[in-house]
C-alpha cells in the first residue's frame, strides 16, 4: 500500500522560491506548525502565501501571549513572504511593518469570498458569484493576479465574479487523520483546513493524531484521504 | 462614556427574539450579549467557525486551545454549539440564515451605506468577515456613539470606502434609535436626555421623527 507518511523536511523538499502556498488556520489556530518550521529550515524565499491572516507574532494573542511566532507568522518573521493574500492583516504587526518597508505586498479578499475562491479551485468551478463587496473597493480593485473583476447582474441583483484561487502546495492541520489521509479538524480549528485540500498541486497534512486505517468510524472524517498526498508526524496540541 | 455604551448595549439586547441566530462584532457589539434576558435564547455566530459562542475564558487552566473567537481570544461554547469550516460559516451568512449582525461604524449614510473597515492612508487591517456579514445578513444593526468627538458619523453620503451598500437597517446610539427607510432615517426612540434639536444637530443628514416617537428605554 502507498505510504504517505514522510518527515516534515521531506514533505517541503519540493517547495521552491517564488511558489504559491496556502496555509490553514485562523490567527494560527489550526495552522500546521511542524510544516511552517520545516519551511523556515529550508529557507525558501519570495513566497506567495494564501491564508486567512498573517498568523501571530511573538507575545500574541494578548490574552495568554505566546513565546514564539505561530503559523504564517513564522514565515513573515523570516522574511519569506513577498505577497500575502488574506482577509485580515491587522493583528500581526510584522505585516504592516513589511508593507511599509516595501518588502511585502498584499491582496485583501473578504473572508467568505476567500473560502469560496479556494473551494472553486478544489472543486473545478470556473469562479463564483458573490454579493459580498458589491459597491465597495472590492469591485474596482484588481484581484490577486492583477485582473479586473466583473460585476454580473442576475434577476436585478448585482454579484462580483471571483476567480478560483489555486496554489502549488496546501499545508493543513487536521486534529485526527488515518494513515490514508482521511481527516477531520476539531472545533474551531476547521476554518480553511477543509477547503484547501485539493486546491493545490500538493496537499500536505500534519495531524495532531494519526490513527490506523479502520481504527475510527469513517463517518467522523470530513475530508477524503484521496485528496491528501503527504502525511507528516509530530504536530502537537498548542501549549499556552 | 462607559455608561453610554452600556445604555446602547442594553437597548440593542431588546432586538432579539427567542431562538434566533445572530452575529456580534467585536467591542461594543460584544457587550450586547451580556444584556439578553435569561428567557431569550439567542445562538451567536462566531464567523471563524461555530454557532454557539459563549464567553471569554478568563483563566488559563480553563482554556481549550481549539476554541477562539474571531479576534483570536480563547472563548467557550454553549452545549448546543455546532462547529463548521469557513465555507459553511459564510454560506450561513450570505444565505441570510444569520438573521442580524450588530456592528460598529465609522460612517453610516442616510440610504444605509456603511463604512467601517478602512481609513485611506492609515494602517491597513482588512475587512475580515465584515463585508460578507453586511452583504448577507437580513438585518445590519449599528451600535455606536452618535458622533466621533463631535464629528458627524451619520451622514448624507459616506466619504470613506464602503463595507457594503444600503445594508444598515437600524442605528442605536446614546441619543436614540433610528430606522433606515426608503425615505431616509427615522428616529423612533429619543433618549430623555436629548431634544429633537440635539439629535438633529449631532447628525449630518436630515432626520425624520416617527409619529409615535417613544422615549429610549434605559431598562
Amino acid at each position: 500500500m502507498i505510504n504517505k507518511i514522510m518527515t516534515a523536511d521531506e514533505a517541503v523538499a519540493g517547495v521552491q522560491d517564488g511558489m504559491t502556498i496556502m496555509v490553514g488556520g485562523f490567527l494560527a489556530t489550526g495552522s500546521p506548525e511542524v510544516l511552517m518550521d520545516a519551511l523556515v529550515r529550508k529557507g525558501v524565499k519570495h513566497l506567495t502565501v494564501i491564508g486567512n491572516d498573517g498568523g501571530l507574532h511573538t507575545g500574541q494573542p494578548a490574552q495568554f501571549g505566546g513565546k514564539t511566532p505561530r503559523g504564517i507568522g513564522k514565515l513573515l518573521e523570516n522574511h519569506m513572504v513577498d505577497h500575502l493574500i488574506a482577509s485580515h492583516i491587522g493583528v500581526n504587526p510584522l505585516i504592516n511593518e513589511q508593507i511599509a518597508e516595501g518588502t511585502l505586498r498584499y491582496t485583501l479578499v473578504p473572508q467568505g469570498t476567500l473560502a469560496e475562491k479556494i473551494r472553486a479551485a478544489a472543486y473545478g468551478l470556473g469562479g463564483i458569484l458573490t454579493p459580498t463587496g458589491v459597491g465597495t473597493p472590492m469591485e474596482t480593485e484588481l484581484d490577486e493576479l492583477g485582473r479586473k473583476k466583473k460585476v454580473v447582474e442576475i434577476e436585478g441583483k448585482k454579484y462580483l465574479f471571483e476567480m478560483p484561487l489555486h496554489a502549488d502546495y496546501a499545508f493543513i492541520r487536521p486534529s485526527v487523520a488515518d494513515k490514508f489521509g482521511n481527516y477531520y479538524c476539531a472545533k474551531a480549528t476547521k476554518n480553511f483546513n477543509y477547503v484547501m485540500a485539493g486546491a493545490a498541486d500538493h496537499t500536505i497534512i500534519a495531524p495532531e493524531k494519526i490513527v490506523e486505517i479502520g481504527e475510527i468510524d469513517p463517518d467522523y472524517f470530513a475530508v477524503a484521504g484521496v485528496l491528501v498526498d503527504t502525511i507528516v508526524e509530530g504536530e502537537k496540541k498548542w501549549q499556552i | 462614556m462607559a455608561d453610554l455604551k452600556v445604555r446602547i448595549a442594553k437597548r440593542c439586547a431588546k432586538e432579539f427574539k427567542d431562538g434566533e441566530f445572530a452575529n456580534l462584532g467585536i467591542g461594543l457589539p460584544t457587550m450586547v450579549a451580556d444584556y439578553i434576558p435569561d428567557d431569550v435564547m439567542v445562538t451567536f455566530h462566531s464567523e471563524n467557525g461555530f454557532a454557539g459562542i459563549d464567553a471569554v475564558v478568563e483563566n488559563e487552566e480553563d482554556v481549550d486551545v481549539d476554541i477562539i473567537n474571531s479576534g483570536g481570544t480563547y472563548v467557550s461554547a454553549v452545549p448546543r454549539v455546532k462547529y463548521f469550516d469557513t465555507a459553511e460559516s459564510f454560506g450561513l451568512v450570505r444565505g441570510g440564515h444569520v438573521r442580524a449582525t450588530v456592528l460598529g461604524a465609522m460612517q453610516v449614510a442616510e440610504n444605509g451605506d456603511l463604512a467601517n473597515w478602512i481609513v485611506p492612508g492609515k494602517k491597513v487591517a482588512g475587512m475580515g468577515g465584515a463585508m460578507d456579514l453586511c452583504a448577507g445578513c437580513p438585518e445590519v444593526i449599528i451600535v455606536m456613539l452618535h458622533t466621533q468627538k463631535g464629528a458627524h458619523k451619520i451622514l448624507k453620503k459616506c466619504t470613506l470606502p464602503l463595507t457594503a451598500e444600503r445594508c444598515v437597517s437600524k442605528i442605536i446610539t446614546e441619543m436614540g434609535v433610528m430606522e433606515v427607510t426608503d425615505d431616509g432615517i427615522v428616529v423612533t426612540e429619543l433618549h430623555p436626555d436629548y431634544t429633537k434639536e440635539d439629535i438633529q444637530a449631532a447628525t449630518g443628514c436630515e432626520l425624520k421623527f416617527s409619529p409615535d416617537l417613544k422615549p429610549m428605554e434605559e431598562e
